[in-house]
């Protein structure tokens, strides 16, 4: 109870700080699935459009996956020197196997008749990609951009090792100079921003099916 | 090829003790494997025999909030709880392995062909031969491939686990990030995606020979 006192207390006389590690959590974040949308959907409407690319390119990124997220962060930190810039290259890496994945099974899973219906009105496969496949294919990458959130999330927390800012810098310091309060006051908040990126998107992937049913 | 043969002398020089952080992070890594499987997979039989559907989902949802929790977060809370180094490592880790073992074997049961229990029932076995001699052989390859998934996964989360003092090849990357030592980091990046990758061999051949089975 003292403790839940004490750590009230602390968030309170620092929830400036706390602010602006969480939304320099959330920038790094964000830039770094932005920047795998950017470079994801394309590869995977690749992987889905040009049958030999597609193992290469969906076990290119399923690697990237298996490296353990500090060590990732680490070899990019000596490329790209300390910061928030390498840590974004970092949470873009780790989600591009959701977003490629994803959009390659969701044009994948496009009903064939729907296709040939399109074919039939005289599409050219570019009107095809754009009109059909790919509108039909976003609530699979409505999923895939949730796991991302997560999963990015979750590897920003270890940013501060590699002198990048977020709520793992809370963390971290409260590990190194053995306070718990520190530990909770930055752990909770990481913990809230994750559960509620998870709940916001699961439900505007729910409402992307849901139009798509309609 | 001066870079390869520096390389060279890292590894003699540093051999025993990168064998030893090998060591470490595959007995952490095995310790919340086999914890993780006794405890789940009962779990699970057990949850696709309970008539609530709502202690299900409580069930499900608690396991999905631990996945979701940052894994350094989740380390972190430990420490209060349990101090620094293995036993935290372990609970933690353990926590994170829950869902993707506990969805798989779920899916697993579910899956089986109700006639088949039927017919089990109509032979006169009891429930729990049913589930030993029935469910679990035929719920086998989904619960084989949670296995596998898990483990490699729980390889990577274990290089984390050096953060709370516990040790392994995350203890070989800091150190790296520390003394701003490329070798160091590549070599504990390396070593562990190279116990990955064998671990999902072998479990992949084990898979596959119970299949055939």
């Amino acid at each position: 109870m003292e403790f839940i006192m004490e750590l009230g207390q602390y968030m309170i006389a620092n929830y400036q700080e706390l602010l602006n590690l969480a939304w320099e959590h959330i920038l790094m974040v964000a830039y770094g699935i932005g920047l795998a949308l950017l470079i994801g959907v394309p590869l995977g409407v690749i992987a889905a459009k040009v049958n030999w690319l597609a193992p290469i390119i969906l076990s290119l990124v399923n690697i990237l996956q298996l490296i353990p997220s500090l060590a990732m962060l680490a070899l990019l930190m000596l490329y790209f020197g300390f910061g928030f810039k390498t840590v974004v290259i970092g949470l873009l890496f780790y989600s591009l196997l959701p977003i490629v994945r994803n959009t390659y099974v969701g044009i994948k899973e496009v009903d064939e008749s729907i296709i040939e219906a399109g074919v039939g009105n005289g599409m050219t496969p570019l009107q095809l990609l754009y009109k059909i496949q790919f509108p039909l294919s976003i609530p699979f990458l409505m999923a895939g951009i949730r796991l991302a959130a997560v999963i990015a999330i979750s590897v920003a927390t270890i940013g501060p090792y590699i002198g990048a800012g977020g709520l793992g810098k809370e963390i971290i310091s409260g590990i190194s100079l053995q306070s718990d309060v520190k530990i909770y006051a930055g752990a909770i908040p990481a913990t809230i921003i994750a559960i509620l990126a998870d709940f916001i998107l699961g439900k505007v992937e729910q409402k992307s099916k849901k139009r798509m049913a309609a | 090829m001066e870079l390869l043969q520096d390389y060279i002398a890292f590894w003699a020089d540093k051999y025993a003790s990168i064998f030893d952080y090998m060591l470490e992070h595959v007995l952490i890594s095995l310790t919340v494997a086999i914890i993780s499987i006794v405890f789940t997979i009962p779990l699970a039989v057990w949850m696709t025999k309970m008539k609530s559907t709502k202690l299900r989902s409580f069930i499900f949802n608690i396991a999905n909030i631990f996945q979701t929790i940052p894994t350094i977060a989740l380390l972190a809370i430990m420490i209060p709880i349990f101090g620094i180094g293995f036993t935290p490592a372990i609970v933690a880790l353990f926590l994170y392995a829950l869902l993707p073992l506990l969805r798989n074997t779920y899916s697993g049961m579910e899956s089986i062909d109700q006639e088949v229990v039927e017919a089990a029932k109509g032979m006169g076995f009891t429930s729990f031969q049913r589930i030993v001699k029935i469910e679990l052989p035929i719920a086998l390859p989904y619960i084989m491939s949670g296995i596998r998934v898990t483990s490699v996964y729980i390889i990577s989360w274990t290089t984390l686990a050096a953060l709370i003092g516990a040790g392994g090849l995350g203890d070989l990357v800091l150190a790296g990030i520390g003394y701003n030592d490329t070798f160091m980091i590549f070599t504990g990046a390396f070593l562990a995606i190279i116990i990955a990758l064998i671990l999902d061999f072998v479990l992949a051949t084990v898979e596959n020979k119970l299949i055939k089975l």
